[in-house]
């Protein structure tokens, strides 16, 4: 067995969690998209199969204590996060067992006690709430960092601008971590952002930017956790962009008329599992049986959310005017 | 006369306006060749060219802004926001900046444009998706604000609003995109702040908006079996408003209810509440004015939840016989 080259704290049973938080990730996006093609759930969801790597790898290396923010195209970053797909997936049929009791969806998923501060259906939305919170942890001098995701279109709102200044300025501990996966809905990352990589606009405000390959989950854990190591020493932020590609349409219903299939099948070839596979096997911290078992474990994971969501009883009249005031 | 959708009317408006009209363009998130979020753009950018139909970045300030500016300037921009939510972050240069530019300069310059958006709950879209906040900006001198009901309505509505020389919020909503009605084919004009009677009556007056408007008509219908006589009354514009339409109404029925879908509290309903109260409609009103609106809470994303957050039929139906009295 190798050790591959990532972060100290990784160890080779870290990295078949992570491989198989990766199937995990994607089951359930795709399980999530047959539902909505079905018509079994309603209102729209943002998949991110494709992207696994990026939050998985990011994740890896932050603790419990730690802070995520996320977006609309969150279900991944979640479960990186450590959440049950068990609450996701009820939170997505509405029923009071999820996460949110059915009240916020697929774009609201969250989890504030366990350092998940919520997807954001606002594009752009959760940027300066990642700043705050990591305002909380400087002020009240708690040791964690926050990790911000946010995608390539989000870097175009203003929000995002004036809290990497923010950021800068009152040198916070807070990972941005821009995943590029060459479009917001339709526009092209191309046409929609002048410079070649996201991860310079990090100079206009006086901090590191880094490009990686965000479907490579093992680049993406050693580029983060240097950026966590620099936030915890009180060196401030770093801007992580992650060249990655969302396989499905932007929501429920896109023609995908921006993008060639062509272009598709040139980034599924990179895809982040396939690859983090053919790495475990090599260094022989995985064998093919093993791999299998990781993968329907998953897969049973999924199958049985699915249960738990459908057997779940749904919110009463009630609950319609709690929680509006704390 | 031919039937189309109320989403076709919104772009027969424009492309008719765009062809007549050089300093007509539309500016918005995603409105080339996918043709908007809710498919109103689709075939424009084929037709008028990636420089009439920009393809914006996602900056909601931004174009705002840009709209204003190019609107003071000599253009007539049509803006798109992608969801009427995300006025939250254009109301700088909306609030702030377009409507009272003209006024704070003396009456100089002027900033002709429109920010069509899509408003609304009944998707599954939850509370960041599906808001209706009109009361926000009828609270602002200087912005009009549009919410048609019929596919007839937003197309000649329209129209007038690209024709004002004013900042216009028009409001369409989600769940009417589909409806159809008789349209013309040729361009026609609705003047803002005419109200329309959509159904006339005699016991209770319903003022009601957007997607209201069909649900008090069909209220009406149910209570008409009960021998109930419900006069329904869409405003179509609330900035400017047509109050002498809703007094002469009132007078006649000495009732009224007022539905919206936007949250009750400081919803505008309470403003043609007190419009009535202040007018000579007062002396006739037999019963207490009955408001309904949303509840007062966030749009819950569970489909029931969101059901119950908006007034449905039954009660619209139930809030007429309490104006008359009856169960
Ligand atoms: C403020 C705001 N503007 C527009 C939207 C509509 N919208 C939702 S997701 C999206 C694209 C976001 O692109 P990106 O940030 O690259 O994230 P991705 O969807 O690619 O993950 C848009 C335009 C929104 N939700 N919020
Ligand atoms: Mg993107």
């Amino acid at each position: 067995m190798e050790k591959l080259n990532v972060p100290e704290q990784i160890s080779n049973d870290k990295l078949k969690d992570i491989y198989k938080q990766m199937w995990l990730i994607r089951y359930f996006d795709e399980k999530v998209d047959e539902f909505f093609a079905k018509g079994m759930i309603h209102g729209t969801t943002h998949l991110a199969v494709g992207q696994e790597a990026s939050a998985a790898g990011a994740c890896a290396v932050i603790e419990q204590k730690d802070k995520i923010t996320s977006t609309h195209r969150g279900h991944g970053h979640c479960i990186a996060k450590g959440a049950t797909v068990d609450k996701m997936m009820a939170e997505l049929f509405g029923r009071t067992t999820g996460y949110c009791k059915g009240k916020g969806g697929s774009m609201h998923i969250a989890d504030v006690e366990m350092g998940n501060l919520g997807a954001n259906g606002i594009v752009a939305g959760g940027i300066p709430l990642a700043v705050g919170s990591a305002l909380t942890a400087h002020m009240k001098k708690l040791d964690y960092v926050t990790l911000c995701f946010f995608g390539d279109g989000a870097t175009n709102e203003g929000s995002f601008h004036e809290a990497l200044n923010l950021a800068s300025v009152w040198n916070l501990p807070v990972i941005f971590i821009c995943e590029n996966n060459q479009y917001g809905m339709s526009g092209s990352v191309k046409e929609m952002v002048k410079v070649e990589d996201i991860a310079t606009r990090s100079k206009s405000y006086g901090f590191p930017g880094v490009v990686v390959d965000g479907n490579d989950v093992v680049e993406m854990m050693n580029v983060t956790n240097e950026a966590v190591e620099r936030a915890r020493k009180g060196e401030g932020p770093t801007l992580i962009e992650a060249k990655t590609y969302r396989w499905k349409g932007h929501s429920k219903s896109d023609a995908k008329k921006y993008r060639t299939r062509e272009e598709e099948k040139e980034w599924k070839a990179k895809d982040g599992i396939k690859r983090f596979k053919e790495v475990l096997l090599e260094a022989n911290i995985l064998t093919e049986e093993q791999e299998e078992v990781l993968r329907k474990e998953a897969k049973k994971e999924v199958e049985d959310s699915v249960e738990f969501a459908k057997n779940s009883p749904m919110p009463g009249k009630e609950e319609l005017l709690t929680d509006v005031y704390a | 006369m031919r039937e189309i959708t109320y989403l076709e009317a919104v772009r027969e408006a424009m492309s008719q306006e765009m062809r007549k009209n050089d300093d007509v363009f539309i500016l918005g998130e995603d409105i080339g060749v996918y043709g908007g979020a809710f498919g109103v753009t689709r075939g424009m950018i084929e037709e008028f060219g990636p420089e009439r139909v920009r393809n914006t970045p996602i900056s909601e300030s931004g174009i705002a802004g840009a709209a204003v500016g190019s609107a003071l300037t000599g253009m007539r921009p049509i803006l798109e926001l992608q969801f009427s939510d995300f006025i939250t972050i254009a109301l700088d240069q909306i609030a702030n900046q377009a409507a009272k530019v003209r006024y704070m300069y003396g009456g100089k310059g002027k900033v002709p444009m429109v920010l069509r958006t899509p408003s609304g709950s009944g998707t599954g879209a939850a509370a960041q998706h599906s808001q209706s906040l009109e009361a926000w900006v009828a609270h602002v001198p200087g912005l009009k604000v549009v919410q048609p009901s019929t596919a007839y309505d937003v197309k000649g509505l329209l129209k007038a609003a690209m024709d004002d020389d004013n900042p216009v919020i028009f409001y369409e909503h989600k769940l009417l995109y589909k409806s159809k009605s008789d349209v013309p084919e040729e361009q026609y004009s609705i003047p803002l702040g005419q109200a329309d009677v959509k159904r006339e009556g005699t016991d209770t007056t319903i003022v009601a908006t957007a997607i209201m408007v069909q649900r008090a008509l069909e209220a009406a219908d149910e209570l008409e079996k009960e021998g109930i006589s419900v006069e329904v009354i869409d405003p179509r514009t609330l900035v400017p408003l047509d109050e002498e339409t809703i007094i002469k109404s009132v007078s006649k029925t000495g009732r009224l209810v007022v539905v919206h879908e936007a949250v009750k509290r400081g919803g505008y309903g309470g403003e043609i509440a007190s419009m009535i109260a202040e007018s000579a409609a007062f002396d006739y009103l037999d019963a207490p004015i009955k408001r309904l609106g949303g509840a007062e809470s966030p749009i819950p994303y569970n489909p029931e939840l969101e059901k119950a957050h908006v007034p449905q039929v039954p009660d619209i139906v139930k809030a007429v016989k309490e104006t008359l009295n009856r169960k």
